[in-house]
């Protein structure tokens, strides 16, 4: 997917920083391994292998496999590659960023009128759609959900204030 | 003959009434996973997995894995109509099945496209069911060390036989491990990896991973491309199928070799892309029809799409008979067999004989029902890749954190959920393959136990991968599949010099 040829203007990242940053952050995850597993024990006790034996090798393949990765990047020759346009990024993180409120506020609302809003605030300002249609997607897949999970297969979901207001 | 007589009563317990219609509503949610953008056979089965908690096992496998007939079917109708590869191994589909849509003959293509799955699904099916008896009863005579050793082959052919560079797929699968270790270590029951933190005490849930990753990462992905779908309209009617099907009756000779081919690759973890695209290749090359491969030729479809299915099918033989998936949806089922109480492995064979030979049955029934089905609902499915993304994307996301919150009935699952699908999202524009880290996270637990008790046996020597006739020679396999790239450019470069020696 990355090969995706992007034409037109419009900068952005270069692909290099990308991959520099995670090669980074897979070997910062290795150490942390590493650093754990030493905590519990790499050794050989009474009982065999202690809890750390395997972990720890884990993490020096981590370790190792990134070093390897950060390289390669540093000695590849197309360094003019993007990762992703600016504009695309931005539509990127207009799911990220919703999505990740609409995790924050399921404990607080509970999954239903969460669910509603997500799917509201998306259609209606990023797609852009016709209000009735959202309204009908918004409000139609939390109800619909309701009666399969907390009727059909009797799974309760999270439930918030507008919930318990009604009785459930 | 028992294989048979087991068979037939497999069959009996999937025509009951209410598994029929279990059947077709995976088979029609299937297809529906495999033609929306941000739903493959992996994540799809992960949300649905929580509604099966309640059935009888059979029931429910038979429901998963009519899911999973489906999402295979459902990709060839978004490569042909849409030239978007649904999945991976549909890549080699679109090659000459949307020239052949672009000229009109889409009916003709889907048709060629649902027949060849079909038969390299049967040809797949027909092979497990001979085949994962003797596995497993092979398999029963496994010690820790033989298992560790099936473990390691099939993580070294991901490194070998992947096209992602070798060192980011280990590291992508061994940051699986690592996340599989985090929490209760299971033999010394001491905790490890926790820094303290109580939300960690449980380690990280695969299926919460399986969601993110493929869900929330693919969703990322699609809107980052800006999808705008401009698809071929298509229509099926019986003298279509008909016409297609006397003509298919010619190419036997690919479908045959391209369902070999599909098996053979299908055991192997991560095996039907490579092998749809090997099908191809090979076709092309054998085929008289060879030089109008890439134009719209239905042989073109034939080999890849048998391929893949064979390869798709195949893939739960280590599944059934080892306990071992072959693919990441194949993982999720496993993780299903856990969950409903079942001990997936070699035992499985002796133990639950009435789920495994459900299960076999429900594979030659759902691929008949699912053919079925395609053939008649093509047009219906073809209008969901119509509703603009700004819609599907946001169910999308809303079913993912259902499917998540439901694993562990945990609000905490669903941030990790969503970070682990931030996390795909860059991995996979960076080249890192997912599919290992989650088989990782799966077998993580059993691969570290096999290789500690292995360990405890021998008192601490690594000979003990080396002990006997049969470890060596698994280890020796697993051993060439991780250093197949280099041998191959070895091969290559002592084949020219020999020639240049002449």
């Amino acid at each position: 997917m990355s090969e995706h040829a992007h034409s037109g203007g419009g900068g952005g990242p270069r692909h290099r920083t990308v991959e520099l940053a995670i090669a980074s952050a897979t070997m910062l995850f290795g150490l942390i391994v590493i650093y754990g597993s030493i905590q519990a024990g790499i050794t050989w006790g009474v009982e065999g292998p202690r809890a750390g034996f395997f972990p720890f090798y884990l993490g020096l393949l981590i370790v190792g496999g990134s070093l390897v990765t950060i390289a390669q990047v540093l000695l590849a020759s197309d360094r003019d590659r993007l990762f992703a346009e600016w504009g695309q990024l931005r539509l990127v993180l207009a799911v990220i960023i919703p999505a990740l409120v609409y995790v924050a506020i399921i404990p607080w609302l509970g999954i239903y009128v969460a669910s509603a809003l997500l799917i509201l605030v998306f259609m209606i300002w990023i797609g852009r759609n016709p209000l009735w249609w959202s309204l009908t997607i918004g409000l139609g897949l939390p109800l619909v959900t309701f009666v399969v999970f907390e009727r059909l297969f009797l799974i309760p979901l999270p439930k918030g204030p507008l919930e318990r207001m009604l009785g459930f | 003959m028992e294989e048979l007589a087991n068979l037939f009563h497999g069959f009996a317990v999937v025509l009951q009434p209410h598994n029929i219609l279990l059947m077709l509503a995976g088979i029609v949610l299937g297809v529906i996973i495999g033609v929306l953008p941000g739903l493959g056979g992996a994540n799809g089965i992960a949300i649905l997995l929580p509604l099966t908690f309640a059935m009888p096992p059979t029931s429910a496998i038979i429901m998963l894995s009519c899911i999973y007939w489906g999402a295979l079917f459902g990709g060839a109708i978004t490569a042909i109509l849409f030239n978007i590869p649904g999945e991976p191994w549909s890549v080699a589909t679109t090659f000459d099945g949307h020239p052949m849509a672009q000229q009109g003959k889409a009916g003709e293509a889907l048709t060629t496209a649902f027949t060849s799955s079909f038969i390299g699904a049967f040809v797949a099916v027909v092979m497990i069911t001979f085949f994962a008896p003797l596995i497993a009863d092979f398999a029963l005579k496994f010690g820790p060390a033989e298992f560790f050793s099936v473990y390691f082959l099939t993580f070294a052919s991901f490194v070998g036989l992947d096209k992602s560079p070798p060192a980011k797929t280990i590291v992508s699968m061994m940051i699986g491990f690592a996340l599989a270790a985090v929490g209760l270590d299971s033999i010394t029951g001491q905790l490890r990896l926790t820094f303290g933190f109580t939300s960690l005490l449980n380690g990280f849930d695969f299926l919460i991973a399986v969601i993110g990753l493929f869900g929330i990462g693919e969703i990322l992905i699609a809107m980052e491309e800006g999808l705008a779908f401009r698809g071929v309209r298509a229509g099926i009617n019986p003298k279509v199928v008909w016409q297609t099907w006397k003509e298919l009756l010619r190419y036997w000779k690919t479908a045959l070799l391209g369902s070999i081919i599909g098996c053979w690759m299908g055991i192997k973890p991560g095996g039907a892309t490579p092998g749809s695209f090997m099908s191809y290749g090979v076709a092309k090359k054998l085929s008289p029809n060879g030089a109008k491969f890439g134009s719209g030729h239905p042989e073109g479809i034939v080999a890849p799409e048998t391929a893949a299915h064979a390869a798709g099918t195949s893939a739960l033989l280590p599944m059934i008979s080892l306990g071992i998936p072959g693919s990441p949806t194949a993982a999720v089922l496993l993780g299903g067999l856990l969950i409903w109480g079942l001990q997936p492995g070699p035992l499985m064979f002796v133990e639950q004989k009435e789920f495994v030979w459900g299960l076999i049955a429900s594979m030659y029934l759902g691929n008949v029902v699912g053919l079925i089905v395609v053939l008649t609902c093509v047009p219906l499915f073809a209008a969901i890749l119509r509703i603009p993304f700004s819609v599907i994307a946001p169910v999308i996301l809303v079913l993912c954190a259902i499917g998540a919150y439901t694993v562990h009935n945990s609000a905490f699952d669903v941030v990790v959920m969503m970070l682990f699908g931030v996390v795909g999202y860059l991995l996979r524009k960076c080249d890192y393959p997912l599919a290992p880290m989650v088989l990782a996270i799966v077998l993580g637990d059993k691969a570290e136990e096999a290789f500690r008790q292995s360990l405890l046996a021998s008192q601490g020597s690594f000979a003990i991968f080396w002990s006997n006739g049969l470890v060596s020679t698994i280890m020796a396999l697993g051993l060439v599949a991780l250093f197949w790239p280099l041998i191959q450019s070895l091969l290559a470069q002592w084949r020219t010099r020999a020639r240049q020696a002449y």
